[in-house]
């Protein structure tokens, strides 16, 4: 698929994605490589992954990764309750050891976790990784070697072989930092946030009913809170919150209720010594700059 | 997209992305087109960028699809394909421009050669007590006259009065080993403790099978061993200049020994040092990190330093696990209560603070500076770091913890 289309059906399931993004999109699905996105939270990162699952009219696996996550939970795990009660079963059954072994470790009795589950499918899924940063650097090294070979090897049965490649889409907060391997064996994509004419664009998406001077209004103030001295800058989900809540609010320009804009900044604003920094002068201020 | 290479077909099976071409109909880009993307290739290796030869041959791969006239497209997918990291992603912009416009400027970094230095000896019994058998990697024919007494001698005594080139050298080999000691006893101590009381089904079901399936015998799970993370954070003003140097070596080799480590200096301002200080060469560490502090003016803010750690450090560098170690004197020119406010948010994130003062073994010496004072109560250890058996109490406390 050619980027520029891709870009289009994205923006149909009323995901933005700049051209590099698209771009870079269209080559993994033609590099069959990995993609790992990297940026501040709330900027899209995990949305990506499911608009591409929507234009790809696929499924999508989530994994999502946190510390002590291990191969068992990621991967396969027995069916433990089916195999004891299959041994029980064929207790009277005159059979060696080694026969009753090889008859629990079989397929029925395994339960696919999401990286096994993905590269058993006929239809290739969207796979997202969410927050590979999360998980402990063993289960990286581990996902490496899956993503690298496509292949899982249980020990009790032997090696189980990707029937189709999925879409890999890791996205990471960094709040560790990645071994290099893995970072070279996915193509990357820095996610900023969307600059005014972007944003703009994702609030049309997705709250349509929105005027055209109040969307331009609330992106203008967004994009200004940003550039304050913040402990956590508001996403796009933030934007999105509060445009929903203005909307709901029945406002037409945002300087027409102080009020409600203080009382709905809750939305973007998520910690106390942000809210405390942003002064009602400052609110005043940076309102007055966006009308 | 629904990509020719990915259907499960038996020529293209999953292996499919390790071929060059696979499962391509169209034929590869011209010769030309080929050398420009290979060079560009090595062009960006050059200029350290992790490119190797599967992104070379990916970037042929690509380069097939791409409309070769569209700059942006070729620009957006090399980007994708060439980048690692964020730092990565910065440097492209000007690669690409640098070498598409002007042909191949070369950006390299030259890096001032190390100093030589002579293999020190380390004496007997204080190497005993540091864990290291026999002798050590240093030639033989430079050995240290006055056998233990030396040792102990130099154990004993504050860093400030070494002047001995010969002493020095010891000392700074004793500390990094010292280091790496620290971590050898940490991590064994948890491969004998850490057993949990988990069941392990997997496990326990395998061994049923010889019983018919009842499970007579139990397996657990054994707890994954969870490192401490070891966060150092190193004033390098001008009143901890006598000090510097050894804690340069003594948290080296703390950041090359665990690895799950952090380290920052900070004298006005604070700068991450980890990189710097896994440079192979230690004098090339010191040299580095003496030309990130170089140029700074102005009194020690330890406070502020402390504000820009939690503020964009604290969050990759800090977990429960972690225990901080800040290393300073505590002269601190800004306001008290901006230490003390930023010490009670880290002592928050973090499961352990420790502050190492080598004035603390000074005789008659009181914490009375302000900042210190005010630090005080968001420390978990105060202690002295002015010799190598300071130092090496240390170990004992975060062996308890």
């Amino acid at each position: 698929m050619n980027w520029r289309d891709l870009q289009s059906k994205l923006a149909g399931t009323g995901y933005i994605a700049g051209p590099d993004l698209a771009m870079a999109l269209a080559l993994m699905a033609r590099l069959e490589r990995p993609f790992l996105i990297e940026g501040e939270a709330g900027v899209g990162k995990t949305d990506v992954a499911k608009a591409l699952a929507e234009v790809l009219e696929t499924d999508l696996i989530r994994l999502q990764c946190y510390e002590g996550l291990d191969a068992n939970a990621a991967v396969y795990e027995w069916n433990y309750q089916r195999q004891l009660l299959a041994i029980k079963i064929w207790e009277d059954e005159d059979l060696s050891v080694d026969e009753k072994e090889e008859h629990i470790f079989q397929e029925r009795f395994l339960l696919k976790r999401p990286l096994l589950d993905a590269i058993t499918r006929e239809r290739p899924p969207v796979l997202l990784i969410d927050e590979i940063d999360r998980a402990d650097e063993e289960f990286e090294a581990y996902l490496l070697e899956v993503l690298s070979d496509f292949q899982v090897s249980i020990p009790e049965m032997g090696t189980v072989k990707a029937i189709s490649i999925p879409y890999v889409v890791l996205t990471s907060n960094s709040t560790r930092e990645l071994s290099d391997a893995l970072r070279r064996r996915c193509l990357y994509h820095w996610l900023d946030y969307p600059d005014e004419e972007k944003e703009l664009a994702i609030v049309h998406a997705r709250v349509p009913e929105m005027a055209d001077a109040l969307a331009g209004q609330i992106v203008r103030f967004v994009q200004a809170l940003r550039r304050e001295d913040l402990e956590k800058k508001p996403g796009i989900a933030e934007t999105l919150d509060w445009a929903r809540a203005l909307a709901g609010l029945g406002m037409a320009r945002l300087d027409e209720d102080m009020d409600a804009i203080t009382q709905t900044l809750l939305c973007l604003l998520k910690t106390r010594a942000d809210r405390e920094q942003i002064a009602p002068e400052v609110v005043d201020r940076l309102v007055a700059r966006a009308v | 997209m629904s990509g020719a290479g990915r259907s499960a077909g038996p020529e293209s099976g999953p292996a499919a992305g390790v071929t060059l071409f696979a499962g391509q109909s169209t034929a590869p880009p011209d010769r030309h087109v080929v050398r420009q993307i290979l060079r560009f290739a090595r062009h960006a290796r050059d200029n350290g960028f992790p490119v190797g030869i599967d992104e070379s041959l990916d970037a042929l791969r690509f380069a097939e699809s791409a409309d070769l006239m569209d700059r942006g497209e070729i620009h957006g997918g090399l980007r994708a394909l060439f980048c690692a990291s964020a730092a990565d992603w910065e440097r492209f912009d000007d690669l690409f421009e640098s070498y598409w416009t002007y042909r191949g400027q070369r950006t390299e970094v030259q890096v001032s050669g190390s100093v030589n230095r002579p293999g020190g000896e380390a004496d007997a019994p204080f190497a005993q007590r540091l864990g290291i058998e026999g002798g050590n990697s240093g030639g033989g024919a430079d050995e240290t006259p006055g056998g233990a007494s030396a040792a102990e001698r130099l154990a004993g005594t504050d860093f400030r009065h070494l002047h001995e080139s010969r002493d020095l050298q010891a000392v700074n080999e004793l500390t990094e080993r010292l280091a790496r000691r620290m971590r050898w006893r940490l991590s064994r101590r948890r491969r004998v403790r850490a057993r949990g009381r988990v069941i392990d089904l997997r496990n326990t079901i395998h061994k049923s099978l010889m019983h018919g399936g009842v499970p007579m015998k139990l397996a657990f799970k054994r707890r994954h061993p969870r490192p401490l993370k070891l966060v150092v954070i190193l004033d390098a003003s001008g009143s901890m200049s006598l000090y510097s140097g050894f804690f340069i070596r003594f948290i080296r080799g703390i950041v090359e020994n665990f690895a799950e480590s952090e380290a920052y200096v900070f004298h006005t301002r604070l700068v991450h040092l980890s990189a710097a200080l896994r440079e192979k060469d230690i004098e090339r560490a010191v040299e580095r990190m003496a030309m990130m502090s170089a140029g700074w003016g102005g009194g020690t803010r330890i406070g502020e330093s402390l504000r820009s750690f939690n503020r964009y450090h604290a969050k990759s560098a800090l977990n429960s696990r972690s225990v901080v170690m800040i290393v300073s004197d505590g002269y601190d020119t800004g306001p008290p209560e901006v230490l003390a406010a930023q010490l009670k948010k880290l002592r928050g994130r973090a499961k352990r603070v420790i502050w190492l003062n080598p004035l603390l073994g000074w005789r008659g010496y009181e914490p009375v500076a302000q900042g210190m004072a005010a630090a005080l109560p968001y420390v978990d250890l105060f202690a002295p770091a002015h010799n190598l058996e300071s130092l090496m109490a240390l170990e004992s406390y975060l062996y308890k913890l």
